[in-house]
């Protein structure tokens, strides 16, 4: 305790002096050109695990989810536009997308454990892991889903009536966001049973039972 | 009076000919009829026809007979119907109806194969698309010639 006192206060000392040798052009210009230098590969090295490539290079992401995906319009479409991993999983703004970064280090630690090794691990995790990314859209309003799809952007006239009148009704409305009907978009679905569909109303808003009301 | 040698030579005249005739006819039908069973010289690479568009209209089909299961007017497209899932229940089951303006399941889709009613859709009924089916454009490679009985004198 006391030599880690000792030696606290040797740093301070070395950090608190006026530097003897180094100018103070040099250590403000070399502090800026450090500062650059390391912004721009920390950036780089963020963009580059934000990438579909990234993702699938752990087994688990490629033989599961992504095989997943290929079977989905997200992936192949008429238009030819597809979405990859980052675009539905990671936010694009920068506070937010430090926050997921952070969250993902959990899946470095499932990754170097081998939390998910096989496929019968996996699917025991399923519903767990699906029920976070519908937490994760639920609350931020399936943002993920907007930066592509927005409700302002549909042309009505272009959709099927029943897809009018439920857009209408529950998007247009704000009453339910695309994550409510939309689970299992871009990815197989977990055991639903008891999950209620995304328009029902949820039990904690329904309040209180009327007598005879046996829903 | 005719010899024997020549009675035998106009029958196999004749039997030429009718080969021949018999041969052309086959031929005519064959071409006025599609083949059903892939191409001309077996093994041979075919270009896959266009995939017809589905009917996607949203408005119920009369059915052609009693029994018909109701066929699926709107996309399907992306829907999951597994073990774990099944989308067609998230509108169809009984107690979505009312919200989702859905028709509800037919009541001997509640009922097992010993006729017990069940509260919800009896496993073997699970998987809808066994028997309704959505609708495409594409046009029948064999005309139908099936009349509605109604049409038959039956009834109106």
């Amino acid at each position: 305790m006391q030599a880690l006192k000792r030696l606290l206060g040797r740093l301070w000392l070395l950090v608190s002096r006026p530097a003897t040798h180094l100018s103070l052009g040099f250590l403000a210009l070399g502090g800026f050109l450090g500062g650059v230098i390391f912004w721009g590969g920390f950036n780089t090295a963020l963009e580059v695990t934000n990438t579909e490539t990234f993702c699938i290079s752990c087994h688990e992401m490629r033989d599961n989810v992504y095989q997943e995906l290929t079977r989905t319009v997200h992936f192949t479409n008429r238009s030819g536009v597809r979405a990859t991993c980052p675009d539905c999983h990671v936010p694009h703004a920068w506070t937010d997308k430090i926050a997921r970064k952070m969250q993902a280090s959990k899946e470095v630690w499932g990754t170097i454990f081998g939390t998910i090794d096989t496929r019968q691990e996996f699917l025991a995790h399923r519903l767990e892991l699906a029920q976070h990314e519908w937490a994760r859209l639920k609350s931020n309003d399936s943002l993920e889903c907007r930066n592509c799809h927005s409700a302002v952007a549909m042309d009505f006239s272009r959709q099927t009536t029943r897809a009018v009148e439920i857009h209408s009704r529950y998007l247009v409305s704000g009453e339910r966001t695309c994550i409510d009907c939309h689970k299992g978009i871009a990815h197989e679905l977990p055991d639903m049973t008891g999950i209620a569909p995304g328009w029902v109303t949820p039990l904690e808003l329904r309040g209180e039972a009327l007598p005879g009301d046996n829903r | 009076m005719r010899r024997p040698h020549q009675v035998g030579l106009s029958a196999a005249a004749f039997a030429i000919v009718a080969v021949i005739a018999v041969g052309a006819l086959s031929q005519g039908l064959q071409q006025s009829s599609p083949r059903l069973t892939g191409p001309t010289t077996p093994m041979e690479n075919v270009q896959a026809p266009a995939l017809a568009d589905p009917v996607t209209d949203d408005v119920r089909k009369m059915r052609n007979y009693p029994e018909q299961p109701p066929v699926i007017p709107h996309s399907i497209t992306g829907y999951q119907l597994s073990l774990n899932t099944n989308r067609c229940l998230e509108c169809h089951r009984r107690q979505f109806t009312e919200a989702s303006g859905a028709p509800m399941i037919s009541v001997t889709h509640f009922m097992d194969r010993d006729f017990q009613v069940l509260a919800d859709v009896a496993p073997r009924r699970y998987f809808c698309l066994q028997c309704h089916v959505p609708q495409t454009e594409a046009r029948p490679l064999v005309d139908n010639s099936f009349v509605d009985m109604t049409k038959t004198g039956g009834g109106n």
